[in-house]
């Protein structure tokens, strides 16, 4: 058999960029080491199984500690990760990585960024392009009405003090609180939360919802306007109540 | 720095063009130099309503263009002349306009002009974005109808997002209200939306009530605006508004049904 060197090659060198997980170890103390790196394994243990690792000897070496790097590496290697570099190491602990077959870098430490391991299961957000969009979890609060065509959307609960137009829509991922007339949309709940409730002073709505759970203005008439009222869900179905003092 | 006004409504037949014509006179006869743009482009009117017809000969796409100066294009007012004109072009459409030829004019007209009224098409493209894009204050015109009160506080939502003192975070656009075409009997019998009802929807500062008149029609098919008419109860609900505008303190008119005593006796109209 020959080898076709015209059709492709069979060996090519090509620059490309990963991004790996860095470790930067700041302590001589292997045992504490080890402890800690087990408890951020455990937060999101799928994320760290076999993942690739460099290890970062700066902070250790700028301490003066002195740490012996093969050891080092046995206990991360113990916690489930292949360590597959070094950097900032001395020449001591670079000619140990040389012998345990791993490669060595020098390039001084300027950017490492921390990896935030987020215990919580990521949430999807919903797709909008609404006009105001709060930081997570925190209460938006709307001072002026909001107009037929607006559509405000809060991560949190929906505070509005003013009448809220026909053709408007308001979402919201908890509750949703309208002190004016409320005409347009009200959506609460958005992301599943069933226990969300709606609060409003008039309700006039073209159509309500709770966790996809939703009344249309037909379905509402003949319910109370122009006295508080709170909406929400029991066993998948909306209650529209007058709230009693 | 001028005070730049622009005249929005949503939806079209309203009576835009009317009161941009009707204020800019005003302002103009209250001794502010002043300038009205027609945005209406492929649709302009505001020449006709102002009587200059027959006086244009450059129009603001020109000037965007370059095709002409600003001055070539003015028209001064035959009845005023601290009052100008700025005409749409007839032959083009809306997307002639460009954000930046706009700004470039109003920044221009800003120099010289107190107040620059423009004139915004119906809908809420091109024309009408632009017209109110730059705008200091708003004068909402509104009939008693739901789709126009609709249509309007469907505008204030976007003078409230789509502009560029929204865009800079600046204070927001003034919004002014102001409901046309108006008639106390018809309220009475129910058959139009009152003014409270108008203001339980959109509840904006109400700077004047013009009613439904004959003289506007009349001013119009004339070609002077009918804020000139001084004897008609329009001219005089457009001066109270000009007034008010300025700051004047005057009392609401025709909002509620005054048919007189002897009227109803001798069943005067």
């Amino acid at each position: 058999m020959t080898i076709n060197s015209h059709s492709f090659p069979a060996v090519e060198f090509k620059s490309s960029s990963f991004s790996v997980p860095v470790l930067s170890l700041a302590s001589n103390d292997l045992v504490l080491i080890e402890q800690l790196l087990n408890e951020k394994i455990k937060l999101a243990p799928e994320f760290f199984k076999n993942s690739p690792v460099v290890i970062d000897l700066h902070e250790v070496n700028k301490k003066q500690f002195v740490l012996d790097f093969k050891d080092a590496v046995m206990v991360v290697r113990k916690a489930g990760l292949f360590v597959i570099g070094i950097r900032s190491g001395n020449e001591f602990q670079q000619s140990q990585a040389i012998e345990l077959g791993i490669p060595v870098n020098t390039a001084p430490t300027s950017e490492i960024k921390e990896i935030k391991i987020d215990s919580k299961n990521k949430q999807i957000k919903a797709p909008d392009d609404s006009e105001f969009i709060a930081s997570d979890s925190t209460t938006v609060m709307i001072t002026k009405p909001i107009r037929s065509g607006q559509r405000i959307y809060s991560h949190g609960d929906l505070i509005v003090l003013a009448q809220v137009g026909a053709g408007a829509e308001i979402l919201a991922e908890g509750n949703i609180h309208v002190y004016g007339s409320l005409r347009g949309r009200a959506l609460a709940g958005v992301q599943g939360n069933t226990e969300a409730r709606i609060f409003c002073s008039d309700l006039q709505a073209e159509l309500i919802s709770i966790a996809g759970n939703y009344k249309i203005s037909d379905d509402i008439q003949g319910a109370i306007s122009n006295t508080p009222i709170q909406i929400y869900l029991q066993k998948n179905t909306l209650i529209i109540k007058p709230i009693v003092y | 720095m001028a005070r730049i006004i622009v005249v929005t409504s949503g939806k079209g037949g309203v009576g835009k063009t009317t009161t941009s014509a009707a204020i800019s006179m005003g302002l103009a006869k209250k001794g502010h130099k002043t300038v009205v743009i027609d945005f209406d482009v492929g649709l302009r009117n505001l020449d006709l309503i102002m009587g200059c017809e027959r006086r244009v000969v450059y129009d603001i796409i020109n000037v965007i263009n370059g095709e002409a100066s600003l001055n070539q294009a003015l028209i001064r007012d035959k009845n005023c002349n601290l009052l100008s004109i700025l005409p749409a072009s007839q032959t083009r459409n809306k997307d002639a306009l460009t954000q930046e030829g706009v700004g470039k004019i109003l920044e221009e007209l800003s120099k010289d002009f107190k107040y620059i009224v423009c004139d915004s098409p119906a809908g809420i493209e091109q024309g009408a974005h632009l017209a109110m894009y730059f705008a200091d204050d708003a004068f909402i015109v509104t009939n008693p109808e739901v789709s126009s009160v609709r249509d309007s506080d469907r505008i204030l939502g976007l003078l409230s997002s789509k502009s560029r003192r929204a865009e800079r975070n600046e204070e927001p656009i003034k919004e002014f209200l102001l409901l046309s075409r108006y008639s106390p009997e018809r309220v009475k019998s129910g058959e139009m939306l009152s003014l409270d009802d108008v203001q339980e929807i959109l509840s904006l500062h109400l700077l004047g009530v013009i009613p439904e008149s004959k003289s506007v029609l009349t001013a119009s098919n004339s070609g002077t605006p009918v804020i000139l008419d001084e004897k008609s109860d329009a001219g005089q609900a457009y001066s109270d508004i000009v007034a008010r505008y300025l700051g004047e303190n005057r009392p609401h008119r025709f909002i509620d049904d005054k048919t007189g005593f002897f009227r109803k006796l001798f069943g005067g109209k």
